[in-house]
């Protein structure tokens, strides 16, 4: 576990009204924008469990579209993040799913979809004080919490495609925290998850495409 | 410097000679990589979120995203004004300030969560009353702000701070806690007072359930601001005068945990017990949650 710091107790500063509803949301909202990391004309919003029920009064939906906008979880627009979604020209739709059962009360799934048609599709919970982990993208079982940077790369799944990510992270010197692999079956699409104490530098993202194997890459600074 | 019980944290205050908010301030420099002037000027800016949020709805009242509550804050001031108040001038302003918070939080304002937004008015309240009716200075509110996180942080680690995991007693009894550790520090007293006080609040409202009206953070969350506000003060009090609490501040935090867990789950923040199963909590359960055509935004 990460060290409790104080402002874990007196924190986050947040737009109300629930650090779970609505301050987690526009987390998640948040990390999938700076997932996808390209103009957004499409957001559509499944809500599960807790969050399908209750979402209206906890501004879960503002709180959603208003991280995918890029605002924090204390910027004052999540209020106003419908009319500002509309002047940016961002459709943006709610469902609310009462009917299928999830792991955890509060999770949402995030589609966005670009003005060329590229879309992805991202699972987020919130699990609590404003926290969250992405649990699911494109399909596929993910773990991970968006508090350390992060680098995410799609790959075809086959042998030494983890060597090369692993060789290329070596040659910048990034210190790893986390590295794991997640695949549904052999030989499809895997995604590998780095998760680092510092900033990842950019210019890797350049030397880890060069790979055949390299479907797609996110990075997520901290 | 680091502290995991409130036996260690005191140990620390009694090595060094500082007090539970220097200890505070030491753990967080010595284990992350803040520098002293960052933690300062987080200290400020939690202060000055929580400022305006005790004082915004004086002025502006707000009604609530479900529309339970909205305008008591001013209401309680100009109730302040008349012969019929109830309450000196401290507690009536750590009530008002309390519930505002809550009003700018279920209005989708900004508040600082400490340690949870449904409880996120009773240590601004304290602070902030106190701030006014003993003449403290922003310095003295930043140490007031380290000491109730030093108690909340010792409940985070042992015990719990959520009301789906363990009732208000975790949310609204934690806060408390935190806020009187704080009173406790600020008017002068020992660290060892600090910890009575939050142990009594903890005590007194063990057991308390969370039952939101509609599942929302509204009512009775709300006035249980208030009535933490005003326990706070009440048991800082008490442990300033040196009225001892025989349960140590670790037993105690232990036991509210134990006590959360054994509620049923339908006095866990599921909105199916308490105020929310009342037959007027289930009619405004129903009426809140229908939700709106999908067409209207």
């Amino acid at each position: 576990m990460k060290f409790l710091s104080l402002f874990d107790v007196i924190g986050p500063n947040m737009i109300g009204p629930s650090s779970s509803h609505t301050a987690g949301a526009a987390s998640i909202g948040l990390f999938v924008s700076k997932m996808f990391a390209r103009p957004i004309k499409k957001a559509v919003f499944t809500l599960y469990g807790s969050f399908a029920q209750t979402y209206q009064g906890h501004g879960t939906d503002r709180a959603l579209l208003g991280g995918v906008l890029g605002f924090e979880t204390d910027d004052p627009r999540i209020r106003d993040a419908f009319t500002i979604a509309e002047e940016r020209g961002i459709a943006y739709e709610f469902i609310a799913d009462e009917k299928t059962a999830t792991v955890h009360p509060n999770t949402a799934d995030i589609l966005l979809e670009d003005p060329d048609g590229y879309t992805l599709l991202v699972r987020g919970e919130s699990i609590g004080g404003g926290k969250m982990q992405i649990v699911r993208i494109n399909q596929i079982e993910v773990a991970f919490t968006g508090e350390y940077s992060t680098l995410i790369c799609a790959q075809r799944d086959v042998p030494g495609v983890i060597t090369h990510i692993s060789s290329c992270l070596s040659a910048y010197n990034v210190n790893i925290a986390f590295m794991r692999l997640f695949r549904e079956k052999k030989g499809t699409t895997a995604y590998t998850v780095i998760e680092s104490d510092e900033w990842i530098p950019d210019e890797i993202l350049e030397d880890i495409k060069s790979s055949p194997n390299i479907q797609d890459l996110m990075l997520i600074q901290m | 410097m680091d502290f995991l019980t409130g036996e260690e944290l005191l140990a620390r205050c009694e090595d060094s000679g500082l007090p539970i908010s220097g200890v505070m301030k030491r753990r967080e420099t010595d284990n992350t990589e803040q520098s002293k002037e960052i933690v300062d000027a987080r200290l400020k800016k939690a202060l000055e979120i929580m400022k305006n949020s005790a004082h915004g709805p004086l002025l502006h009242p707000q009604k609530s995203m479900g529309g339970l509550i909205g305008g008591e804050a001013k209401r309680l001031a100009a109730h302040a004004e008349s012969a019929g108040c109830a309450v000196d001038t401290l507690l009536g302003k750590a009530i008002r300030y309390s519930m505002a918070v809550l009003e700018v939080n279920a209005s989708m304002g900004t508040i600082v969560a400490a340690p949870t937004a449904g409880s996120s008015g009773v240590v601004p309240g304290v602070l902030f009353a106190l701030q006014e009716e003993r003449g403290l200075s922003e310095a003295e509110l930043e140490k007031g702000l380290l000491c109730a996180g030093a108690v909340g942080c010792l409940l985070m680690l042992n015990s719990s701070v959520s009301g789906a995991e363990a009732g208000c007693q975790a949310e609204i009894g934690s806060a408390s806690a935190m806020a009187a550790a704080a009173a406790v520090e600020l008017m002068g007293g020992s660290p060892k007072m600090c910890l009575e006080a939050a142990s009594l609040a903890l005590s007194n409202l063990l057991g308390l359930v969370c039952d939101p009206i509609a599942g929302l953070v509204e009512s009775p969350c709300q006035s249980r601001n208030a009535m933490g506000a005003a326990n706070a003060l009440t048991c800082a009090e008490l442990a300033l005068s040196g009225i001892c609490h025989p349960i140590p501040f670790d037993e105690m935090a232990s036991m509210m945990h134990h006590v959360g867990r054994s509620l049923p789950m339908e006095l866990r923040e599921t909105a199916l017990g308490g105020c929310a199963a009342t037959p007027t909590g289930q009619r405004l359960g129903e009426t809140l949650k229908r939700p709106q055509c999908a067409g209207c935004k």
